[in-house]
């Protein structure tokens, strides 16, 4: 538990932080450093360079105008989960925010550095597929790029953010009136990390559903979503029956690779990815009220 | 009217300085010219070293010394094993502090590096090449005995460490004649302790006097101190261990490890103080583990629910090598317990201990016997299931009717006094029992019929799925059973006579010493042999010499932890702290009484007879104005200008009180649970426990120590679980993946107590650091097994992950 020694450069600006990085090959950026700090301790990850970027203030703060949502890669899921604002406007982003490890892991922890760091258990990476959020890129010379998280998150610890790269922003849409959206976690009793996470937003007319936007994550090397259970939901009245038999059809959705362990295997997750869209679902559109 | 300081819940002393940071632990002793120890670590769990090269360490920045197996070995004695039960052929392994041709779990020590920083002896450690030849490993505690398996130590034919045998009555033929007998394999998973704090040691000695001074994260600094003598060869009156502030110990820190022999050892050879702290990660491979039992257990009965006989045959893993208590655990503390609160008259327990390629086993909690009640508990209600009684009635009709002096069971112990039935009524009373079961009975509807499709539920989104309290009123959308466990325990305690410490193989003796000393300004010290860490036993005791002798509570204060100005003693485990160090402090306490009797009756011209107390006063019997304060008393006999003849100075008095029988709290405990069908998720929606023992000194202390124990037991019904993959690589490496419990998993625990004070106790204790810990595991656990009845499920591996339930119920082929 004792860091291998490197060498510690901190970045005031986007464009520094860059520099030292085309600089170094090899370097790594740390932003909350909750992810990055235990690998180095455990001597797992071994840079020759570290380049905080936490005192880059453009980075950080959260921006609400024109119907999106803009936070900075270096806010906080405090800030996020605190921000009355939020709440008002994604009532998801400040739900799932408040759900992350604990008071101390949300304190420092960064939504750029949980997408980043891309654990197949983290909440963001799900909640923001659902969401259809828009990630912000900016790489050498002041290029800058868009993607979306299924585009960013590839595989377990594997994004397509390139080495001299740094995620500046996420992008979400302020929810409408008739949007409903809800994630439920199976969270590791340990960590407190997602076993199986669902987050659904689904478009309500009536009881009906018009349309729905369904992540899973935790399952799967990285966050996928049900377009079998969107499509089938699609159309009808959201009853216990037609959510039960919609979220039934999670698997065909799930792709060929189900992670699993010692305390969840696959087969476990897999059945788990449908109940925990049933519950999500379930929950956002309050079946109890009809 | 004063109320009694006795009995009355005042705040722990203790907890000021360790809130505001100001406590100092083993890690924050800093003393010049200090360096930094770090020990090579086996990353296999069998291998043979074939060699090791240090020569790179050896000329790494910083480094003083790199020392190997080679270089202790004749050196530093074999870490012994303490407690060799007798008449069970304990094989005392050989345990060397640094392994030598052969490491035997991971985490086994192969080397230390001592430098100048901490960070350059970590970095050095990467330096040291080991080749090692890995050898098949053995992890499993069931079938270390069987043909074939790996065997770790050539003088313990088929990895076997012990076989003991206890039994009462004839179980042979009460289970031939038994009119029902059930049986079931329950397996007490492997813990880790984990103390806040980790081990840790500073050693410094002094060659000129031949002088080792170590600070050291202990229990039972005084044990310590005599152990590092037959390890180090420094004779004991030269060695002094001082714990100082000892942040959770839970029985991980009464062994005499290796890593603090290195430590010492270390300092001896560079002459310079050496400090060593585990990682967290260290501290999981190579503090010792708990529990690890596999028990097959048959209980038989007659048809109307009486129990006549239990048996067992248990194997528990012992680990690598035999820890300094680590036989007394599952023989000693496990199977005198089988008869808990009830009248068994046939009794068995055939215990194996077993080697394994694995972190030692030691005293963990409960130590034994949480592992016995969980045995005896689950075994009760398997037979009520069978017979289709409710387990409230079973119990009933088998608990030792109340008793104030002396019950004899059939193991041959005598337990000293108990209430089982009224602490029965007591919980089952609060909880409203009847209720509890209308409200399954309901859940059971809902979840087998049809009318559950219509009502939206509080999906927590944060962890776990907590559906919080009070959601019983707004039926859900998801699946619900609800599960009721109902526990009646009698546990030992107050670890206990030395004679039979002596009878049972344990290496030393078990009594505790106490000196109380009086000051001229009439300010009191307590120096006790004990060493509490975390207890509340520096206000406890404070509160025992202020009701004996009428001083202001914070008039008094304890000194322990340090072998150099503290008497001897035996340690903090075993819940006997209050109930052995205690009744030292109050023997104490009336010597003092006795000899300011004396002196009052002199200053005041009376006879000794003449002479009454009250309240901190010693006055003439008639005349309460010719009085002398407990105060006026310790001046004068300070200062000693008049004392009667024959009268020597000073007011103080020592003690040494040996227990003439061990201590038997008792309680009844419920818990009530709601296991969702739908994903196996478990919620402990309440959880009451009614603990009796005997007379209170601080009941919030009690109940301080009932919540703390509660929870540790919840943990291994629910969450924790050492796990080993078959090389013998623990992957639960650390607390990304061994769950401990947390406060947003629980609920508010409802305390209660009933009082049967102990008639053999000078203050009527009894005990209650492992209560909780030693009911709760099974009354959740029972709960559990108690909502998938509808299921027909009867077992399930502990933790009980969702998972688990989950497949258990996809597995029973009902709906
Ligand atoms: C005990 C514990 C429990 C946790 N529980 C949860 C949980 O329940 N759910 C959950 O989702 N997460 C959880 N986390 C993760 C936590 O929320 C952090 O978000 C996460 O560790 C990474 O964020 P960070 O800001 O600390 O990143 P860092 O540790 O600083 O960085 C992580 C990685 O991302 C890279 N990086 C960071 N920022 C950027 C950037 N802006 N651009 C490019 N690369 C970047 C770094 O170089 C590094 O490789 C938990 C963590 C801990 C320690």
């Amino acid at each position: 538990m004792f860091a291998p020694e490197f060498e510690y450069h901190r970045a005031n600006t986007v464009a520094e932080a860059i520099d030292l990085l085309s600089s170094n090959p090899g370097a790594k950026v740390m932003a909350g450093g909750h992810s990055l700090i235990p690998l180095l301790k455990l001597r797992l990850a071994r840079p020759g360079v570290v380049v905080d970027i936490g005192g880059v203030a453009e980075m950080k703060g959260i921006t609400i105008a024109d119907g999106n949502i803009r936070i900075g890669a270096l806010t906080t899921h405090w800030e996020i989960e605190s921000s009355s604002q939020v709440a008002e406007a994604n009532s998801l982003l400040a739900e799932a925010a408040g759900g992350i490890g604990d008071t101390q892991v949300r304190n420092r922890g960064t939504i750029g550095g949980n997408l980043s760091h891309a654990d197949p258990a983290s909440d963001w990476g799900t909640v923001l597929t659902a969401l259809n959020a828009t990630l912000e890129i900016r790489g050498p010379g002041g290029a800058t790029r868009t993607a979306s998280p299924t585009d960013f998150i590839v595989g377990p610890l594997t994004t397509t953010l390139g080495e001299t790269e740094i995620l500046t922003a996420v992008n979400v849409p302020v929810l409408a009136a008739n949007q409903r959206a809800e994630y439920a976690k199976m969270a590791h009793p340990a960590s407190g990390y997602a076993v199986v996470g669902a987050a659904v937003v689904v478009n309500v007319d009536g009881h009906t559903c018009t349309g729905a936007s369904l992540a899973v994550g935790g399952a799967v090397p990285a966050p996928v979503r049900l377009t079998s259970v969107e499509n089938a939901l699609t159309g009808k009245e959201l009853t216990f029956e037609n959510i039960e038999a919609a979220t039934a059809q999670a698997d065909n959705d799930l792709g060929g690779e189900i992670l699993g362990d010692f305390f969840a295997s696959a087969e476990y997750r897999r059945a788990m990815a449908a109940v925990e869209t049933k519950h999500a679902l379930f929950h956002a559109t309050e079946v109890a009220h009809h | 009217m004063t109320t009694r300081i006795f009995g009355s819940g005042i705040r722990r002393r203790e907890d000021p300085r360790l809130i505001t940071g100001q406590a100092t632990y083993t890690d924050d002793v800093n003393l010049p010219g200090m360096v930094y120890a770090a020990i090579l670590r086996s990353p296999h769990a069998h291998a043979r070293i074939r060699s090791i090269n240090t020569d790179a360490a050896k000329s790494a920045p910083g480094v003083l010394a790199v020392y190997t197996g080679a270089d202790t070995e004749g050196v530093l004695n074999a870490i012994p094993c303490a407690w060799v039960v007798p008449d069970s052929d304990v094989k005392a392994v050989p345990y060397p502090a640094i392994a030598t041709d052969t490491v035997r779990y991971t985490g086994d020590a192969v080397a230390a590096v001592v430098a100048e920083s901490r960070y350059q002896a970590e970095d050095a450690l990467e330096l040291i090449n080991v080749d090692y030849e890995i050898l098949p490993a053995n992890v499993h505690a069931e079938s270390a005995m069987n043909e074939g398996t790996p065997q770790l130590h050539e003088d313990a034919p088929n990895n076997q460490a012990f076989h003991w045998v206890a039994a009462g009555g004839d179980t042979d033929s009460a289970f031939a004649s038994a009119e029902v007998v059930v049986t079931d394999t329950i397996i007490q998973q492997r813990l880790i302790p984990n103390a806040m704090e980790p081990r840790s040691a500073v050693a410094s000695y002094l060659s000129s006097m031949g002088e080792l001074t170590i600070w050291n994260t202990t229990q039972n600094p005084h044990i310590a101190r005599f152990v590092t003598s037959l390890v180090t060869g420094v004779p004991e009156h030269k060695i002094r261990v001082i714990a100082p502030e000892v942040g959770g110990g839970f029985g991980a820190k009464i062994p005499v490890y290796p890593w603090e022999m290195i430590t010492a050892f270390c300092s001896m050879k560079l002459g310079r103080p050496v400090k060593w702290t585990e990682t967290r990660s260290e501290n999981y491979q190579s503090s010792i583990h708990g529990r690890d039992h596999v028990q097959t257990v048959e209980i038989a009965g007659t048809r109307e629910g009486k129990i006549t006989g239990i048996r067992s045959v248990v194997h528990a893993g012992m680990g690598a090598y035999l820890s300094t208590a680590g036989p007394g655990i599952p023989t000693i503390l496990h199977g005198l317990m089988y008869s808990g609160p009830y009248d068994i008259p046939n009794i068995k327990a055939d215990v194996y201990g077993v080697f394994t390629n694995t972190t030692p086993v030691d005293a963990y909690r409960g130590a034994g016997r949480p592992e016995a009640t969980f045995l005896v508990e689950r075994m009760v209600d398997l037979l009520a299931n069978e017979l289709n009684l409710d387990p409230v009635e079973i119990r009933r009709r088998n608990l030792i009717p109340k008793f104030e002096d002396g019950f004899d069971i059939s193991l041959g112990l005598t337990y000293d006094s108990g209430d089982y039935q009224g602490a029965l009524d007591k919980v089952l009373e609060h909880v409203n029992y009847e209720d509890l079961r209308r409200q399954q009975a309901q859940s059971r509807g809902q979840v087998t019929g049809n009318g559950h499709h219509d009502h939206g539920h509080d999906h927590g989104h944060d962890h776990g799925h907590d559906h919080g309290h009070g959601h019983d009123d707004q039926p859900s959308a998801t699946k619900e059973l609800i599960g009721i466990g109902v526990t009646t325990y009698c546990e030992i305690c107050g670890i206990g006579p030395s004679q039979v410490a002596g009878a049972v193989g344990f290496g030393g003796g078990l009594w505790e010493s106490a000196i109380i000393r009086f000051y001229a300004t009439g300010k009191v010290n307590v120096f006790v042999g004990t060493s509490p860490h975390g207890q509340g036993e520096e206000t406890t005791f404070a509160q025992i010499v202020s009701d004996e002798l009428g001083v202001p509570v914070d008039d008094v204060e304890v000194i322990h932890g340090d072998t150099d100005n503290t008497p001897m003693g035996w340690g903090t485990y075993g819940s006997r702290t209050t109930v052995i160090s205690g009744a030292a402090v109050a023997l104490s306490s009336r010597k003092i009484k006795d000899k300011a009797i004396g002196l009052a009756a002199h200053l005041l011209e009376a006879a000794e007879e003449d002479i009454e107390y009250e309240d901190g006063k010693f006055f003439v019997r008639g005349s309460p104005d010719r009085s002398q304060s407990i105060q006026d008393i310790a001046l004068m006999a300070n200062v000693a200008w008049n004392m009667p003849a024959g009268m020597e100075p000073g007011l103080e008095a020592s003690s040494f009180y040996d227990t003439p029988n061990f201590t038997f709290p008792f309680g009844a405990h419920v818990a009530v649970v709601t296991v969702d069908v739908d994903n196996g998720h478990i919620v402990l929606q309440r959880y009451a426990a009614v603990d009796d023992c005997g007379n209170q000194i601080n009941p919030m202390i009690v109940e301080g120590q009932v919540h703390g124990g509660v929870v540790q037991g919840a943990g291994q019904a629910l969450w924790e679980g050492a796990v080993y993959d078959e090389d013998g690589q623990l992957l639960t490496g650390s607390m990304l993946d061994y769950a401990l419990p947390k406060a947003h998993l629980l609920p508010d625990i409802e305390t209660l107590s009933t009082v049967t004070p102990s008639p053999h106790n000078p203050l009527g204790v009894k005990g209650i650091g492992e209560t909780g810990t030693i009911a709760s595991t099974i009354t959740i656990y029972n709960a559990v097994i108690d909502a998938l009845k509808p299921f027909g499920i009867t077992r399930l591996e502990m933790p009980l992950t969702p998972e688990k339930v989950w497949q258990a119920i996809q597995q029973s082929g009902k709906p």
